[in-house]
């Protein structure tokens, strides 16, 4: 199991657990834990709208990739922590990582 | 107003393909959708990317998938309004329902069809103070039609293709063309990028980077527009127009005032024929929401099928209808 924090829109930080043997992504794993991520494009990196922020662990789970980078620079913010959860799968890279959901589209 | 028996609201697969279901029961659609095209996600996030879960196709492409979806529509003829997103419902005696769009086209139908997918698709608005107060008088997402820049002072703001796609467009339009965007470089189609450098570079258009939008301002309809550079420096712009395109996102939109029940932004359906609560109105596909439900294109197709065969008795109140097979009626167009 890996633990990782997330904080929502309004600030509200919960703990979270996901499995690392399951071949989830983070973006699946936020779906279950019901947090209003739309996912429209269901993890394809085609629909930004799984925006998340890394807060701290960031150096761990390394950069966002050139199709993240692509639906990033189209929204109307992003930052240098942006990453979209779908293309973050649950690893022990993860564990002890603080997370914010960008609430643009939701 | 247009007449039809089944006003279906949405343009995507599902929508399609509750065309030719409706049309093998001889009732006739008429489809809107807020997207300029048709194929809702498909057409517009996915277009060629593989689907392997239709039944019949071991792979297909998602735009193949709806151009075929429209030749299978086809025989039924069914009738469009794209890029208005529908704002009201107003039941009429009869039971029917007269439906307004955005742009005030007016739709008579026996029966409504909610095939939306996760909503319609809006477009994204920049987090700035007061940019609802321009909206319209300024400030649009959309180039509905270029003539409306002809000869107007336009700024541009956002760095994918369709921005520099727009940019490259609008220069040969409007009187001046200003594309502002966050970051150095862009990572739209390389031609379109080195194409807005060259008229940069010949003085045809002003492009500013590395700025981010921060104030619109105005007496009534905007005339300012300011950003701020790398060094938190303001650049204050004069303009007719500001268009802001940072891509789409889905929105459920007006269909949450329109009585039905929702669950997390889903239509709580009947699975016996996917009706909502609402007498004459039903909702197929991604957007309705049942125990067991798999938001998968082919469980839309099947909820299609299966409410249609319930529309029916709206439609033609004093006939029986009788389940008849394809292949041995045929598809008898009309």
């Amino acid at each position: 199991m890996v633990n990782f924090t997330v904080e929502d829109q309004e600030g509200n930080r919960q703990d979270c657990e996901a499995p690392d043997d399951m071949g989830f992504n983070l973006m699946e794993i936020l779906k279950a834990y019901e947090y209003p991520i739309l996912a429209t494009c269901g993890g394809m990196a085609l629909c930004g709208t799984c925006h998340i922020e890394i807060l701290e662990g960031k150096d761990e789970l390394g950069e966002a990739t050139d199709p993240e980078l692509d639906q990033l620079e189209n929204l109307p913010e992003y930052f240098p922590t942006s990453r979209l959860a779908c293309q973050i799968r649950i690893s022990d890279l993860l564990d002890g990582s603080v997370l914010k959901l960008r609430g643009e589209d939701q | 107003m247009i007449h039809t028996d089944l006003c279906i609201i949405g343009a995507g697969p599902v929508g399609l393909f509750a065309v030719f279901e409706a049309g093998l029961l001889k009732m006739r659609c008429h489809l809107i959708d807020a997207l300029p095209q048709v194929g809702g996600q498909l057409s517009e996030i996915y277009p060629q990317k593989p689907i392997y879960d239709i039944p019949g196709y071991p792979e297909v492409n998602a735009q193949d998938l709806v151009d075929n979806l429209m030749e299978q529509a086809k025989p039924f003829s069914p009738t469009f309004t794209l890029g208005e997103r529908v704002d009201h419902l107003d039941k009429q005696e009869d039971g029917s329902f007269i439906v307004s769009t955005s742009d005030k086209t007016k739709v008579h139908a026996k029966v409504i069809i909610i095939a939306g997918g996760l909503g319609c698709f809006e477009p994204r608005k920049p987090v700035v103070e007061n940019l609802g107060l321009f909206e319209g008088k300024g400030i649009t997402y959309m180039v509905k039609n270029p003539e409306t820049f002809r000869d107007k002072k336009v700024i541009l703001a956002g760095g994918g293709d369709s921005a520099l796609d727009w940019t490259i467009f609008l220069s040969k339009v409007a009187k001046r063309v200003t594309l502002v965007h966050r970051n150095e470089t862009f990572r739209g189609a390389p031609d379109s990028a080195a194409k807005v450098f060259d008229l940069a570079n010949q003085g045809k258009i002003d492009l500013i980077l590395s700025a981010n939008l921060k104030e619109v301002s105005g007496n009534g309809v905007l005339d300012t527009v300011t950003f701020l550079d790398k060094s938190k420096a303001e650049i204050k712009i004069e303009t007719d127009y500001l268009i802001p395109l940072f891509g789409l996102s889905p929105k459920l939109g007006p269909i949450a005032d329109w009585g039905l029940s929702i669950d997390k932004n889903a239509i709580e359906v009947d699975t016996r024929d996917y009706s909502t609560g609402v007498d004459r109105i039903y909702a197929i596909g991604d957007i309705n929401t049942y125990p067991g439900k798999l938001k998968l294109i082919l469980c839309g197709f099947h909820e299609a099928a299966i409410m249609m065969h319930s529309a029916f008795k709206y439609v033609y109140p004093d006939q029986k209808l009788s389940f008849k097979y394809t292949t041995v009626n045929g598809v008898n167009s009309f």
